[in-house]
């Protein structure tokens, strides 16, 4: 299985099993590590200078916490969603961070593409907004709006409420991680892929002549690959919103 | 028996019989999200043609209705990693 046109790919658990160095700590492990000091010292850096017009790095970081105030938490929850902007915006910053390292020459490795942290972001989020719901409406008015909501015709009832209460238990925080660890996997594996053809490709031989054709595919892949990394990242911290909002205001 | 019938090693047919079993894992999950997110990204089309002023809302929904969508293509992506034979 691991040959095709002649060129012999690595068996494909080598891009799924790793070698780990003491308490398990891995590429994967330090790269996360690098993308909190990366988050952390460009915001604060950011914020050191106070002048009213920013400029440089300061307009930097403020158009990001602007896109994620007005683009996501005032176009979903609305004004009263503002105490989660901090939470909101680190989650989107992070996520982004973690997934930009696909592209990065030396690194090439989405830290996303293990289940690991996507999992425990998103079961985050789902202790976040069920206790929020709990506390809001208590907690059989939480269950009761969620698995019978208002406006819908009686009968209807029987079918809803069991769909919704599976989807507040179990789907929302499956699907949310298996969404973007799934995402950052294919395209790590898309473009591992098509790298080793490009280089198996580079030998003298008639297959020479698709080089070219592979080698503009990789290079359209990997900046494909950073609108998947930003839109991943987005998508999940506005979910997070979406999810929040609900628990918040249950009357639509 | 079908091991006998096709002169092969007895693990092989497993190992072909999962692979089958992989492709059709995948390529039956990736058939309603082709449709669906051309179905939801047409229809924003449409709305941000007729009114211009809502392509933001608009914009925002598609993502989140694309998000949902693409979910379920790729929970068939994972499981055809997670069959084993």
């Amino acid at each position: 299985m691991t040959n095709l046109l002649a060129i012999d790919f690595p068996p494909i658990s080598h891009l799924i099993e790793w070698p780990s160095g003491p308490l398990g700590i891995n590429k994967v492990v330090v790269l996360m590590w690098l993308s909190v000091l990366l988050v952390f010292g460009l915001m604060y850096a950011g914020g050191r200078k106070k002048a009213l017009v920013p400029t440089g790095l300061q307009n930097l970081a403020e158009s990001a916490v602007d896109f994620v105030h007005n683009g996501i938490i005032l176009e979903t929850i609305g004004p009263d969603g503002m105490g989660y902007a901090p939470l909101l915006f680190t989650m989107f910053t992070f996520i982004f961070a973690l997934n930009i390292w696909e592209i990065v020459p030396f690194a090439q490795m989405p830290v996303t593409a293990r289940i690991a942290l996507p999992l425990f972001m998103a079961v985050l989020v789902w202790f976040i907004y069920n206790i929020v719901g709990i506390v809001k409406q208590g907690f059989f008015g939480y269950f009761k709006t969620a698995m019978f909501p208002p406006g819908v015709p009686w009968p209807l009832y029987i079918l809803v409420s069991p769909i919704e209460l599976v989807q507040i238990i179990i789907v929302r925080p499956l699907s949310q991680s298996v969404r973007l660890f799934a995402n950052m996997l294919a395209g790590h594996l898309l473009l591992t892929s098509f790298a080793i053809i490009t280089a198996s490709l580079w030998s003298l031989s008639l297959l020479i002549v698709i080089w070219p054709a592979s080698l503009a595919l990789l290079i359209a892949l990997t900046g494909f690959e950073v609108l998947v990394a930003f839109l991943q990242a987005f998508i999940f911290t506005i979910l997070t919103a979406v999810y929040i909002g609900g628990s918040m205001h249950p009357d639509h | 028996m079908l091991h006998v019938l096709a002169q092969t090693a007895p693990g092989e047919v497993q190992k072909g019989l999962t692979a089958i079993g992989r492709g059709i894992v995948y390529g039956g999950a990736a058939i309603g999200p082709g449709i669906g997110i051309g179905i939801v990204v047409g229809n924003a089309i449409t709305s941000m043609s007729r009114q211009p002023e809502s392509a933001g809302m608009v914009r925002t929904t598609m993502f989140l209705g694309i998000a949902f969508t693409e979910a379920l293509a790729l929970f068939g992506f994972v499981l055809a990693f997670i069959i084993s034979g």
